[in-house]
């Protein structure tokens, strides 16, 4: 369950009437709107909407990746800027982004020889996270010898290795086969249950999103802004046989109704 | 390597090889023939010889001692005359002038690459270096080397500088280009990803360079390296022709020239050619060595 005592010092992140526009040759691009969002330390948050929503953005924007260009944001008390200083978060891409030329442990030791760790403590974080996404015994290999799922799960423990209470994912189970994405989830659940860390999660996917999260932010778009922001009442512990439950199915009908009326919104036009 | 494999890369690169190969000695035995009738015809007649057959007439064409195109057989019988049959230290043996060829072109591919490089890296940290030194970069090569070479090789013996390094310096002139545009390009062309997760690390730009931006590049690098040393070739023969230089593949040529050695000139020019295709598989050999040393894909 979220928490129940959410003090102020327990918000990861506070956003506050932010804007995104891109200004492109075409005249600008409203890409996010007025987004007022606080994500709580230990929460789940899935973003989801439709493509061009700007759920991928505003993961950018917490992420340091893109600026917003109106209003407040802090990571951690203090900017994106300086929460990315910190490495304050662990970034995981939609690709699994594997340096081609670095084996697996090397891959997930990329980020640790970037903070200047001791080797024997690269070594032992290199294990300790790829023991943790059940990739022990494939230290040596490189990531084309890996398949798709195994690689994301290389990404993710690559991420995990700088040790962030706050993780980021950007669709990252986006294109893998239904039965992979599936497992992928249960595993995802177990490791937040487990770590304990603040998950921000985008996905296009209603079960996903739903199976997943403790809170839902459905999104839509043009200019990209929040719809609807639904708490999940479901247990902390879930197995995949929960989105048979009527719990379950109540909770995807109400994101796909939102998801409807952010589309509505279009045709309204 | 399986059997499978190694018979499939029978099929598929021997034998075009060896089919284009003979297209090609059969278009140089046609052109020979063609380009000598009519200096055989010549021949023939003062010495008034009305009655020859078309065979002698072919044959004739074929075996000229200073044809305008020598046949494929007659050049391979110089070299071989000329490399396996004559001592290296000979002044007419083709090893050694292609020892001397082959040393200040090696010495100029070195250069050109480091400087090729060098600029690369310069160029793409510095956007003020991209507006000013890439139009120079390109003007340099729109220069004929040929106009060039003299100069450079009198102003360089003007300041003391003489013997491998001006020749060398020539192979530099010609081999840093394509390094420079390659690496360019390849310092240039990590994925959108591989660059926001450097960022997410707050990595130095000296980080993202080792580690990101420099092995991305090197695919790009022995590409560009390959076209490198064969250009290095060229550019340490044309130097030793405005030279007068006694030794090399470019003197060879000259001194062929000078007397109409017309095998002697086609035996020079297929060495040089031999040369650089050997280069550039070696190049190519390493570029695959250290791909393979960094552990990417055999599928590509």
């Amino acid at each position: 369950m979220s928490n129940t005592t959410a003090s102020t010092s327990d918000q990861v992140i506070n956003i506050n009437n932010l804007s995104l526009t891109f200004q492109t040759s075409d005249g600008p691009v409203f890409a996010l709107s007025d987004i007022d969002l606080d994500i709580t330390r230990g929460d789940f948050v899935s973003f989801i909407g439709p493509s061009g929503c700007g759920k991928t953005t505003l993961l950018r924007v917490i992420a340091d990746l893109e600026k917003a260009t109106e209003g407040n944001i802090s990571v951690n008390g203090v900017t994106p800027e300086q929460a990315r200083a910190q490495r304050a978060y662990g970034y995981v891409f939609q690709a699994a982004s594997l340096y081609p030329w670095r084996t697996i442990a090397k891959n997930v030791a990329l980020p640790l020889e970037i903070m200047g760790l001791s080797s024997a403590e690269r070594k032992k974080r290199v294990a300790h996270n790829l023991e943790l996404v059940n990739l022990a015994g494939f230290e040596k290999k490189y990531p084309w010898q890996l398949s798709g799922g195994m690689q994301q799960r290389a990404s993710i423990a690559r991420a995990l290795a700088v040790e962030p209470d706050l993780l980021l994912m950007d669709e990252p189970f986006g294109a893998l086969d239904e039965i992979v994405r599936d497992h992928l989830n249960e595993q995802l659940l177990a490791l937040w249950a487990k770590t304990n860390k603040t998950v921000v999660f985008v996905t296009h996917s209603i079960p996903e999103a739903v199976y997943l999260s403790t809170r839902i932010v459905v999104m839509s778009p043009r200019p990209g802004q929040i719809h609807d922001i639904i708490e999940s009442d479901l247990p902390k512990d879930r197995t995949l046989d929960i989105r048979e439950t009527p719990e379950f199915l109540a909770l995807a009908n109400r994101v796909r109704d939102g998801l409807r009326a952010g589309h509505s919104y279009d045709e309204d036009e | 390597m399986t059997k499978m494999n190694s018979k499939r890369g029978f099929r598929y690169s021997f034998v075009p090889v060896m089919v284009v190969l003979c297209v090609i000695v059969v278009f140089w035995y046609l052109a020979a023939v063609f380009l000598n009738l009519p200096w055989q015809r010549d021949i023939y007649e003062r010495a008034g010889n009305t009655e020859y057959s078309v065979t002698e007439l072919v044959s004739g064409t074929l075996s000229q001692e200073r044809p305008v195109l020598p046949s494929p057989h007659q050049v391979a019988q110089e070299v071989y005359k000329t490399t396996v049959e004559k001592k290296i230290t000979s002044k007419r043996s083709l090893i050694f002038h292609s020892g001397v060829t082959l040393s200040s072109a090696l010495l100029g591919f070195a250069l050109g690459t480091v400087l090729g490089i060098v600029l690369a890296v310069a160029i793409v940290y510095n956007r003020a270096l991209n507006k000013s030194l890439m139009p120079w970069v390109i003007a340099s090569q729109t220069i004929p080397i040929l106009a060039v070479a003299p100069m450079i090789i009198v102003v360089l013996n003007a300041i003391g500088i003489q013997g491998l390094l001006p020749k060398a310096f020539i192979s530099m002139y010609l081999s840093f280009f394509p390094v420079v545009v390659g690496m360019v390009k390849g310092l240039n062309s990590p994925e959108v990803s591989h660059s926001d997760l450097m960022r997410t690390y707050n990595a130095s730009a000296a980080q993202t360079f080792w580690k990101l931006r420099l092995p991305t590049s090197l695919p790009y690098l022995f590409t560009s390296m390959k076209v490198a040393v064969a250009i290095a070739m060229v550019g340490a023969i044309v130097a030793e022709l405005p030279t007068g230089a006694v030794a090399g593949l470019g003197a060879r040529l000259l001194a062929g020239s000078y007397y109409g050695q017309t095998i002697q000139i086609w035996s020079a020019l297929v060495m040089a050619s031999l040369l650089a295709a050997l280069l550039v598989v070696i190049i190519g050999w390493i570029g695959t060595l250290v791909n393979r040393r960094m552990g990417m894909s055999p599928h590509g």
